[in-house]
Formats: structure tokens, C-alpha cells, sequence
């Protein structure tokens, strides 16, 4: 219990104390997270709509697959990734291993089914009636995708939270790509696997709780702008 | 366009994430003891700082920190398991190893003592003992130096430990030091992460001493055949700095402020003979 009440007063230290190493730390994971989930809704909004709107044979085992991509174990993600930028590997001559680009990468492959099949499910439920009559008011294809997408973008912002919470507090593909180097990929929960490593639980317990603060915060503002529309 | 933005935006932050840097790298591949402790957070700021290069501290299981440098995905290594060191030595994968420090292992156990190993004066006989009493053991279990040690004393006292009671944590250092706790189980441990536990974790030193708990490391470096893009000159600079006076009276500094004692001996210049 004591070790509890430690953990939150250190938390509190470390952030009004402006420690330069947590801060430095919190802005990485929040870079680098922010960043990969970004690159996710670029491709995969275009992929999901794309899918959602379109028939072609073997479109169920795709559907299938991002489907179950959502559940992309980041481990897996870490090792395969690890495995192309090694030196020796295809991707070794760009020399981006253990650098925040890698961790962007991986978290990038791990958020991206999760955008796709949220945007999937999402344009799916605007009614098929809806688009049909959008054509036949003379609205042209892309025009029709577009109004479409603005229809879909209350249930999107989930897959906006879904994708950034899924990389913000996933290890296994930072720790690997990544290597936890201080001051250059230790991320909030890298950092926290190390400190309780090393027995410093004090320190870990606040990691922990700077990154609940910070998952919170963003999805309280991504929330409170999903419900302002949604008025 | 809100597409077109955000497009933009994630390239704009793309290129403002700290990039890789354009000096030169030197991967060091080590050991999770040699960072848990904290002295590489001592010694390669300063490195840096001399030789304006940076180094990438990769820290895992001496296994792998040792199979990452015979794949070439380092460029020097610093490990703490001499009989596989030298495998990699005889094989040409690894070059030039010297030693660097000791520590040594100690075998640590609920104070009760239900395999009574208190006062065994060898490290085998403990082991021993413990197997004999059917004791929890928990074992590291992840080819790291300490697990490969652990498994070498096994051997030494002609027993194969066997589940029930011998537990393989697959986890580090201080992950398996808690389960040993929880579980009331001996285990073996390195001096340095041992005592940055002592506050939380309620096990003894039951046996210490014996020459075959010594805890050698030593750096080698890289050989540059071993995979494209090796920075071999970037490793012989690290690997000459670990050994240079100044940096080994530091190492026989380091954790006296913290723990009362230094957690490592400086021995740059010994050889494996002078432990023997």
C-alpha cells in the first residue's frame, strides 16, 4: 500500500518538478505514437472505404483478415519489423533500427487494420439507400464517397481512439525495434518495463499514471469533439 | 482535404521525430545487468561526449546480446558468459576479448533456509542440498549469463533440476528475484541487481564466495565480416575506452555512493588465468 501511495506522489513530483529525462519521454511516446497513428488514418480510411464500398471476389477473406489484424499481436509486428531493418536484412541500408522512425513503422503496421476495419464497419452502417439515391441526385462517385466519409466520421473518431490507444500503450514492437536507448526510443512503457527492472517500482507506478494522464487527455479531447458533432 | 490535412500533418511529424542521427552509430550489445545497475547511464554519456559518436545500448540476455553481435547487428558487445564468449572467439565471430570487471553471484534463499545451504562453502554442494530437499529453485531460464552460470553450477554438482520444484521464469533479473520471494525459492543472482532489490525483496544471502560465483565481463568487438555495415572502428573506440585507466577507476566507483560498496572491480589487463 505504501509502495501505491509512493508511486502517485512521485508521479506528481516528477511532472511539477519538470524532470527533462520523464518529459523528454512523455513527448517521444507522444511523437511517436501520434505520428504512427496518423500515417494509419492516411492509409487505412482510404483502404477501409475503399473496401466497404466495393465488391469483388474474395472480399470476405479480406475483410477476414483485417479483421483480424485488428488483433495484430505487437510482438509479432516488433520481430518482423526488427527482422527487415536489421543491416543484414532488406531494409538494413536506411540504418533506421533503434531510432524513433522504427518504432513509428511498426506501431503504424499495428494500427492500421484496427483504422481499416473500424472505417469498414463505419461506412457500412450509413445505408445503402442513402448512397444509391446520393448517385442518383447526379452526385458523382468521389462525391458520393465523400459525403459518405462525413456521415461515418462520428463512429471514425473511435477508430482515430482505438488505433492511438492500441500504439500508445504497446511494448513489445517498441522494445524491439525500438531497444530502449535512453534519450533517443525509450518510450513511456519501455521506460517502465526498465525501471521496474531495475527495482525502482516508485518510478515505474509513475510512469504508469503519466500514462493514463495522457491516454485520458486525448480521448477526452477526441470525445469531446465526437459529441459536440454528435448534438 | 481534412484528408489531405491530416496526410500532411503526419508527414510533418514524421520529419520532426528526432531522426536517426548522422554521425556516426555504435550499437553496443550487452547484457541487462550492466544497465539495471546504471553504470552504462555513467560511462557512455561520457564516451559520447569524447569521441562525438553515439552509442545505441541494446540491452537483452547475454545469449542474445552475444548472437546480435555474431549476426553483425553490433558492433561491440560487453557479456558476462566466458564459456560461450570464447565459442564465439574460437569461431572468428568475435574478436579481441578482454576483461573488463567482475562482480560475482551469490545464492540467495528465504531466510528460513528449508534446504539448510547456509554455511555450504561451494556453490555445487548448495545446489546440492537444494535439489536434494525437492527446495523451490527459480531459474532464469533465458540463456543470460546469469542463467548460463546457473546451469554450469548444475552440472558442476552432477544433478539435472527437474519441475516440480525447479521454476524457469523465462523473465530478467528482477522479475525472477520477486517470483523467488513470492514463492519463498532460492534462486541466483547477481551482486549488483541483488542489492538494488534488497528494499522490496525479502531473500538472504545464503552462500557467496566461491570462486566459481565469480561474474566475469569482457568486451570483444565486432568482426566487421560478420554482416554489412559494421562500424568496427566505432566498436575498437568503445571497446578501448571500457578498458582505459580512467574509465576502469570509475567502474570501481561506481555504487559506493548509492549502496555503501562498489558493485563491480576494474580488471582491464587480467586474463581468464589470473581467476582460476
Amino acid at each position: 500500500m505504501d509502495l501505491l501511495v509512493e508511486g502517485v506522489r512521485e508521479a506528481v513530483r516528477l511532472l511539477l518538478a519538470g524532470d527533462r529525462e520523464v518529459w523528454s519521454i512523455l513527448v517521444l511516446s507522444l511523437q511517436v505514437s501520434g505520428s504512427a497513428t496518423l500515417i494509419s488514418l492516411a492509409l487505412g480510411i482510404p483502404a477501409g472505404a475503399a473496401l466497404a464500398l466495393s465488391r469483388f471476389p474474395g472480399r470476405g477473406l479480406v475483410v477476414s483478415a483485417v479483421n483480424s489484424g485488428m488483433a495484430l499481436p505487437p510482438v509479432v509486428v516488433g520481430l518482423f519489423v526488427t527482422i527487415l531493418l536489421w543491416r543484414s536484412g532488406p531494409l538494413g541500408g536506411f540504418e533506421i533500427l533503434y531510432t524513433p522512425a522504427a518504432i513509428v513503422i511498426a506501431q503504424a503496421v499495428i494500427a492500421s487494420p484496427i483504422v481499416v476495419g473500424i472505417t469498414l464497419a463505419a461506412v457500412q452502417s450509413v445505408p445503402r439507400e442513402f448512397r444509391l439515391q446520393l448517385l442518383a441526385l447526379g452526385a458523382s462517385r468521389a462525391q458520393m464517397v465523400w459525403v459518405v466519409l462525413r456521415e461515418a466520421r462520428l463512429p471514425m473518431l473511435a477508430a482515430v481512439m482505438a488505433g492511438f490507444g492500441g500504439v500508445i500503450s504497446e511494448i513489445g514492437a517498441s522494445m524491439m525495434v525500438g531497444g530502449n536507448i535512453k534519450g533517443q526510443t525509450r518510450t513511456l512503457t519501455t521506460a517502465m518495463v526498465l525501471e521496474t527492472g531495475k527495482g525502482n517500482f516508485e518510478v515505474a507506478i509513475a510512469l504508469s499514471l503519466l500514462l493514463l494522464l495522457l491516454v485520458f487527455l486525448v480521448n477526452w479531447a477526441l470525445t469531446a469533439i465526437q459529441q459536440r458533432h454528435a448534438r | 482535404m481534412p484528408l489531405r490535412l491530416l496526410l500532411a500533418l503526419g508527414l510533418l511529424l514524421v520529419a520532426s521525430a528526432p531522426a536517426a542521427a548522422e554521425s556516426p552509430v555504435v550499437i553496443l550489445s550487452t547484457t541487462t545487468s550492466t544497465q539495471d545497475s546504471g553504470l552504462l547511464d555513467v560511462l557512455v554519456p561520457m564516451f559520447e561526449e569524447r569521441t562525438g559518436l553515439t552509442v545505441k545500448t541494446i540491452a537483452v540476455g547475454t545469449g542474445q546480446a552475444l548472437a546480435l553481435a555474431a549476426r553483425g547487428e553490433a558492433d561491440v558487445t560487453l557479456a558476462h558468459a566466458p564459456a560461450l564468449e570464447k565459442q564465439y572467439v574460437a569461431d572468428g565471430r568475435l574478436l579481441n576479448r578482454r576483461l573488463v570487471m567482475y562482480n560475482d553471484f551469490v545464492v540467495l534463499g528465504p531466510g528460513a533456509d528449508p534446504a539448510g545451504i547456509r554455511g555450504a562453502r561451494r556453490a555445487a554442494e548448495a545446489f546440492r542440498r537444494i535439489a536434494t530437499a525437492r527446495a523451490r529453485f527459480v531459474s532464469r531460464g533465458d540463456k543470460s549469463g546469469t542463467h548460463t552460470r546457473e546451469l554450469a553450477l548444475w552440472t558442476a554438482a552432477g544433478l539435472t533440476p527437474a519441475s516440480p520444484w525447479y521454476i524457469e521464469s523465462g523473465q530478467g533479473m528482477g522479475a525472477t528475484l520477486g517470483i523467488a520471494a513470492d514463492r519463498r525459492a532460492y534462486t541466483l543472482a547477481d551482486r549488483a541487481t541483488y542489492l538494488a532489490f534488497t528494499r522490496r525483496v525479502a531473500l538472504k544471502i545464503l552462500v557467496e564466495g566461491d570462486p566459481r560465483l565469480l561474474n566475469i565481463y569482457s568486451v570483444m568487438e565486432v568482426n566487421p565480416a560478420n554482416g554489412p555495415r559494421v562500424n568496427a572502428a566505432g566498436g575498437r573506440r568503445f571497446a578501448a575506452f571500457m578498458l582505459a585507466p580512467e574509465t576502469q577507476r570509475l567502474i570501481g566507483a561506481f555504487g559506493v555512493d548509492t549502496y555503501g560498496q562498489a558493485l563491480f572491480v576494474p580488471i582491464a589487463g587480467k586474463t581468464d588465468e589470473d581467476f582460476k
